[in-house]
């Protein structure tokens, strides 16, 4: 028993060990995307042409929320816990997570939570269609009564966050094999170490705002309501505060991906590692005091437009940092471009990219004009998809020969790049020029003005999601078999992780390893 | 217990089925009480709260069976100093998340008392939308009854919750009850003490003791909220200023609540079974903490809601 795993089904539902937890928080994670991604081509295939052809309205608007909060909560975030519980304790050679049944717990509210909040789908009245940003009043008095579900939904799925969080921190600061310094860990494991504290402290924000609402539409309290002295900004503003840290939390671990697969195929060692760690460290800090960058236009007085503009403006400077340690770790290197190192490249280019629109967005009296329009949803798409979801994909291809022991078929991995890379610039570059011709978010129909704009990127989505579908074929044929991989895979691999045998025993570092 | 050989350093557990009822309890009990407020608020029927309430009882055998189970591993040798140090990072952190659920009630009172209130009762916010509405706090007359020509009848800090000024300090149950927490903070720090120098017998007297005065906070809490809403006619929905006083107050006594119930718990555990000693008391210590953040935030209510109130 305590070597192998478990016969059977029950292996999942009872397990404490880390790898079985990581797979589950992945599938989990696959899973949503899948969902989240459908719900995005109902949206794609609303907006191919102007006029309504293939939904209600009132049913768009359910689609666009449901697809960010499941693409948030369920597809991002998990994903990047799946792969923390996976790699962390390898790469810190530590012989488990430190507290293995709460992992278990953690993942276990996901599927729970995630099923309750699908099922508004089907209840009267419709599943929340306020949008993933829930502002109050809509999501308030003029909700569909399914809101409290949502509102419920957002608190255990929190409760799993912090869990997690608190896990991942005790096991890296707690179960580091000796020799281990702080220092010495890989940054992977910093840029979670950091990501675990903003999740720490801002789930717990999030879970008051949606206590807030839950409080004013069924206690009559008046947070979010003018009549009784409230007021809907206050919403904003406690919503943004967790927010924005929130964004960070869905790039923070996908820097650390990026920072350990550039070195490997670049052959060289990543280039200014104690700045990268400063630099998480600063963006994480700053991502605090920039929360009202997304409220230029509700109204606030022009000091505090300012200080926010400029502080948001600061946050380049870190991310800067890094994308130049990135550049700079490649410069002179030997580099080959297996499939996780194309998607890492893809990733340098394309967030710098989403960095530089954010930058647009950062300069308050220009936002008058950007603000909710696909302008916005162009610059968080190039951030999240080429940016959180390409690093996840790079660091399937790149662990996967440790996890399964085979190696995936290059060439397919190859032209799932491809074809993924080509699929989201022609689906959201677009989305900058309608954007800018002031093509508002969340509209089912639109003025003909920007029609080719949306057909183009309709198409592009098409060919995204088919993209993904091969993504998955390959992921599937590489865990049934393949060619075998050998316990570095890699040529220019260095870190813990590659000295245990592929497949990775279920028991890694039972006793722990001595580091150097 | 075959796997202590194996992990000689840590103590990884077998596989459990704590987690996945722990799970289903969770989403039986929210799941059930979603039902129940739409059923309530439709003014329907339905079985919302049976469904809560079995969540509620599934939810609590099963913390119960995992808190036994870990203090049993624990009696039996199975934790290392380095698990027990990860227990203490967990407990720490918890009481950060905590730290910052209170933050954000904190954020929006100070919002709505130095910002939306403000800018409602001035200018043409309040000539035009609300008639003349004027912003004092107290909050007792709202924009809305403003609207509509009321007033509120009880009006001043005699009549609400606020500061009765310096000299009635002594019969103004607020700060009756801060001196009981805060007492209560050092009864059990002495406990604490006593604990250090294998003293059982004072470590239960003061314990028990702080579990004592925990519980009276909570009974002059029910006595506050009772005079509140039947003679002050300051309820949940009196506008901002009741939305604000039980929102803060009453999650602070839902912790007093759940602190109190901890500290009883290790209470009844040292007097039934023994339990703790100076070497070995994580379960004791970590309650502990949690009642001195607990009273950390009381006092920064009783600054910000009752005295600047
Ligand atoms: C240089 C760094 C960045 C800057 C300066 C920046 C700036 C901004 C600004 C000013 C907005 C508000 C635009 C508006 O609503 O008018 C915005 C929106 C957004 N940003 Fe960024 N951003 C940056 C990086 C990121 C990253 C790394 C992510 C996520 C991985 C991200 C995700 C988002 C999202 C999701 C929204 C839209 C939220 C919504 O309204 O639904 N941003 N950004
Ligand atoms: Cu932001």
């Amino acid at each position: 028993m305590a070597h192998g795993p478990a016969k059977g089904f029950t292996r999942w539902l009872y397990t404490t060990n880390h790898k079985d937890i990581g797979s589950m928080y992945l599938w989990f994670s696959f899973a949503m995307f899948f969902l989240g991604g459908f719900f995005a081509l109902v949206i794609r295939a609303e907006l191919f042409q102007p006029g309504l052809q293939i939904v209600e309205p009132n049913f768009f608007n359910q689609m666009t929320t449901m697809h960010g909060l499941v693409m948030v909560f369920g597809a991002v975030m998990p994903a990047f816990v799946g792969l923390a519980n996976w790699m962390v304790p390898m790469m810190i050679g530590a012989p488990d997570m430190a507290l293995p049944r709460m992992n278990n717990w953690s993942f276990w509210i996901l599927p729970f939570a995630f099923a309750m909040l699908a099922s508004t789908l089907f209840m009267e009245g419709g599943a929340p269609n306020f949008g993933w940003t829930f502002y109050a009043p809509l999501s308030t008095t003029y909700a569909p009564a399914s809101v409290t579900f949502f509102i419920f939904a957002v608190h255990i799925m929190g409760a799993s966050s912090i869990m997690g969080a608190i896990n991942i921190i005790a096991t890296i600061l707690n179960m580091r094999a000796p020799g281990m310094t702080l220092m010495k860990m890989p940054l992977f494991v910093w840029t979670w170490l950091i990501t675990a504290y903003l999740l720490i402290a801002v789930m717990p924000v999030l879970a008051g705002v949606v206590t807030m609402m839950l409080m004013d539409i069924h206690f009559g309290t008046s947070f979010f309501d003018a009549a009784g002295g409230g007021d809907p900004v206050l919403f904003q503003h406690v919503f943004w505060f967790f927010g924005h840290p929130e964004v960070y939390i869905m790039i923070l671990p996908a820097f650390g991906v990026v920072s350990a697969i550039i070195p490997t195929f670049a052959r060289k060692p990543l280039f200014g590692y104690s700045s990268m760690v400063y630099a998480t460290a600063s963006i994480a800090f700053l991502s605090f005091i920039v929360w009202a960058h997304h409220m230029f236009t509700v109204g606030m007085p022009l000091f505090g437009e300012l200080v926010f503009m400029y502080a948001t403006m600061l946050i380049a400077i870190p991310t800067g940092v890094k994308v130049f340690n990135w550049v700079t770790t490649m410069f002179k290197g030997s580099m080959t471009f297996e499939t996780p190192m194309l998607f890492s490249i893809a990733f340098v280019i394309l967030f710098t990219i989403g960095g530089f629109s954010g930058l647009m967005l950062a300069i308050a009296p220009a936002d008058f004009q950007y603000h909710d329009t696909y302008f916005v949803v162009a610059h968080f798409h190039y951030v999240l998809v080429p940016g959180a979801i390409f690093s996840i994909t790079a660091a399937v291809y790149y662990w996967l020969p440790k996890w399964s022991g085979n190696m995936y078929d290059e060439t397919m991995g190859k032209a799932h790049f491809w074809l993924a890379f080509i699929g989201l610039n022609v689906t959201f570059f677009p989305m900058h020029f309608s954007g800018l011709a002031g093509m508002p978010r969340r509209i089912p129909d639109y003025n003909p003005l920007w029609a080719d704009w949306n057909m183009i990127s309709s198409v592009g989505a098409f060919l995204f999601g088919a993209a993904q579908l091969l993504f998955l074929f390959i992921v599937i044929r590489t865990i049934i078999g393949g060619k075998k991989a050998t316990a570095e895979v890699w040529e220019g691999s260095h870190g813990l992780e590659w000295t245990v045998p592929s497949p990775a025993p279920y028991h890694t570092f039972s006793t722990p390893p001595e580091v150097k | 217990m075959e796997q202590k050989q194996e992990f000689e350093t840590y103590y990884v557990p077998e596989q459990s089925k704590l987690p996945i009822f722990a799970s289903l309890g969770l989403f039986l009990t929210v799941f059930g009480l979603g039902n129940w407020l739409n059923e309530m608020s439709a003014e329907k029927e339905g079985s919302g709260v049976t469904v809560f309430l079995l969540g509620f009882v599934v939810l609590a055998a099963v913390l119960f069976t995992w808190f036994s189970k870990a203090i049993d591993e624990n009696i039996k040798g199975l934790n290392s100093v380095q698990l027990k140090r990860s227990y203490v990072w967990g407990m720490g952190w918890f009481i950060f998340s905590e730290v910052m659920f209170f933050a954000a009630f904190f954020g929006a009172l100070w919002y709505l008392r130095n910002i939306s209130l403000p800018h409602l009762g001035e200018g043409p916010t309040s000539e035009l939308l609300w008639n003349d509405f004027k912003a004092d706090w107290p909050l007792m007359t709202t924009p809305d009854m403003a609207l509509n020509g009321e007033a509120a009848a009880i009006t001043g800090p005699e009549a609400t919750m606020g500061n009765p000024g310096f000299s009635k300090w002594l019969t103004w149950l607020p700060f009756i009850n801060t001196a009981i927490l805060i007492s209560s903070s050092v009864t059990v720090h002495w406990a604490h003490t006593a604990l250090k120098k294998d003293n059982k017998k004072a470590f239960n007297f003061w314990l028990g003791f702080t579990v004592l005065l925990g519980f009276i906070f909570l009974c002059v809490q029910v006595y506050e909220y009772k005079h509140a809403y039947t003679d002050l006619g300051l309820t949940l929905n009196a506008g901002v200023y009741g939305t604000t006083f039980f929102m803060l107050t009453g999650f602070h006594g839902l912790h007093v609540t759940m602190g109190t119930f901890m500290l009883f718990v290790q209470w009844l555990r040292s007097v039934t079974k023994g339990h703790f000693s100076h070497s070995d008391c994580f379960g004791f210590e970590a309650s502990s903490w949690y009642w001195h953040f607990v009273d950390v935030v009381w006092v920064g209510l009783f600054i910000f809601v009752y005295i600047l109130g």
